[in-house]
């Protein structure tokens, strides 16, 4: 059970150049919006054809561009979720469902639409039409719908994009569910970086149509491998990076020099250094300011240009080594907990901060 | 496409009389589809099938105009859903955008009848005005008014209005039972 797709087309803005393969564990593929993430899936159910390359499914061909064929949609066996409103209006929940069943007797088709209603867990539902339903039950519908039909393949097109904040962690645990299941090849397209990380087990990275990193999730967000990568793993600050010493480089547009350890892969030329803003540490909090002079390396002074709050967290906007002028941009965005921000907001400036060696992120380019 | 479109979007434009009179040369003794028929032993012109075909091509372009809007305004995410769960190109039309886009068709087909229930010039180039054979309500109301017979004038334009009218009734009646399942299946 496998999906290889190495495909090619010309897009109005830039090409989609894609190549990638899915066995059986979900592939989350994450990419700002524009990044040709929904033609990639598009192209892969056959609902649009790409300029170049091959698309197989286990031991079938779907396209190949050379040998001239182009499987149509209806004969692929992929499912696809879109983002919303793909219900047919005029058809029920069940009719819905049953759409794709046309060939089994209808006892068959009665007993496979009720499976599937219960498994999506939206039992009771059969007779309303999609204009009567939530959001949520109706993608739990059409992903009824589109498993009902035993695909040999998933794709998901932003499927809770359009959902409110509360259905959304529902149908997400449902897809959850539903991919423990399915055990055949699953691309989720999303571009929010939590829903990749949570529903898929390898990720692809995607921008302007170029595969950015792919790979299990873990290692792409702990070595992103491009400053691109790292950015669309949510990543915030960046520097230019030069090599001064075998274990410190200087940080260009910090000002600053960095301890790093030597073994770091992409330590030998980095390009960038780049910290996750969750990872800078605060003096007095995180560490103590007046540690060791091993134990203070990478501790800056810094002052705060601007606070910007959420419910539960704050981003601080800092300048380092001396205080903002009025024009002055930040250096660096840290993110915290309000509990530990408020141990240290009211601390006299500077504060400390840390850019701990094990969190920095090197990138050769 | 754009030829086509042209062609069939010509009776729009063109005044009836012009039309009529195109029909009349292609039916005609002498016109292509007027030897056509006539080696099959018919005639068309001054024929009551004469009138048929006068009111069907002045009338189409509106039926076409309307029925292609509603079909694209069908939204195409339901046409693909429909491709991807297997269905022909035949089933997507006929499950899919037919139903989706029938109540457009269903006003185009009004257009069209109304137009064609009015159709005058064409009808007169081609049909004729053969009592009780080829005369339109329209054209029996225009002689009748030619020949003072006010009366019977009135007569014909009292049917028009009737058949006029029951089809509103029919319609106003078919969209507010639409109407009122939608509630009553919104309520439950």
């Amino acid at each position: 059970m496998a999906l290889t797709v190495q495909i090619a087309k010309r897009l109005p803005e830039f090409d989609l150049d894609v190549s990638l393969t899915a066995a059986s564990e979900p592939v989350a593929i994450l990419g700002p919006s524009g990044a040709g993430k929904s033609m990639l899936l598009r192209c892969i159910a056959g609902i649009e054809r790409p300029d170049r390359g091959r698309i197989s499914l286990d031991e079938r061909t779907l396209f190949d561009s050379e040998r001239h064929v182009h499987v149509p949609a209806r004969s692929r066996h992929i499912g696809m979720l879109f983002q919303s409103d793909s219900l047919f209006p005029h058809r029920t929940v069940a009719q819905n469902i049953a759409f794709g069943l046309a060939d089994l007797t209808p006892e068959e088709r009665a007993k496979r639409v009720a499976t599937w209603m219960e498994r999506t867990h939206i039992q009771g539902l059969e007779h309303r039409h999609p204009r009567e339903l939530s959001g949520g039950e109706q993608q739990r519908t059409a992903l009824a719908r589109a498993l009902a039909t035993e695909p040999c393949a998933l794709l998901l097109d932003e499927p809770l994009t359009a959902l409110d904040t509360h259905l959304r962690s529902q149908v997400e645990s449902q897809l959850q569910e539903t991919f423990t299941e399915f055990r055949r090849p699953v691309l989720l397209v999303t571009h929010n970086i939590e829903e990749a990380y949570r529903l898929g087990e390898k990720m692809m990275l995607l921008a302007r149509g170029r595969v950015v990193a792919f790979g299990p999730k873990e290692d792409i967000f702990r070595h992103p491998p491009t400053r691109m990568a790292a950015q669309l793993t949510g990543c915030k600050n960046f520097s230019r990076a030069q090599r001064v010493a075998d274990n410190e480089i200087e940080a260009v547009d910090w000002g600053c020099r960095l301890r790093v350890s030597p073994n770091q892969s992409a330590a030998r030329l980095p390009a960038f250094v780049g910290i996750r803003a969750h990872h800078i540490e605060f003096g007095g909090v995180d560490f103590d300011e007046q540690g060791s002079v091993s134990r203070s390396a990478n501790t800056f002074p810094c002052w705060p240009v601007r606070v910007s709050e959420t419910p539960f967290r704050v981003t601080l906007y800092l300048r380092l080594h001396q205080p903002p002028g009025d024009l002055a941009p930040h250096h660096l965005q840290a993110e915290v907990y309000k509990e530990k921000w408020r141990k240290f907001r009211d601390r006299p400036l500077p504060w400390c901060i840390r850019l701990a060696e094990e969190s920095l992120i090197l990138m050769p380019q | 496409m754009a030829v086509i479109d042209g062609v069939f979007l010509l009776p729009l434009v063109l005044p009836p009389t012009v039309v009529g009179f195109f029909l009349l040369l292609l039916f005609g003794r002498n016109g292509p589809l007027g030897k056509l028929l006539l080696r099959m032993g018919t005639t068309i012109v001054f024929s009551w099938p004469a009138t048929v075909i006068a009111a069907a091509v002045v009338a189409f372009p509106l039926m076409y105009l309307t029925a292609r809007a509603a079909l694209e305004q069908v939204e195409p995410r339901l046409l693909q859903a429909a491709r991807t769960l297997g269905a022909s190109e035949w089933r997507v039309f006929r499950e899919v955008a037919l139903p989706l886009a029938w109540p457009g068709i269903l006003a185009g087909t009004i257009l069209a009848f109304a137009r064609a229930l009015g159709e005058f010039g064409a009808t007169l180039m081609i049909a004729g005005n053969i009592p009780g054979r080829t005369a339109t309500i329209p054209i029996a109301i225009y002689f009748a008014v030619e020949d003072n017979d006010v009366s019977r004038a009135l007569f014909w334009c009292a049917i028009d209005a009737v058949i006029s009218l029951a089809l509103l009734a029919a319609l106003y009646y078919w969209s507010h039972a639409q109407e009122a399942t939608r509630v009553r299946l919104a309520r439950r």
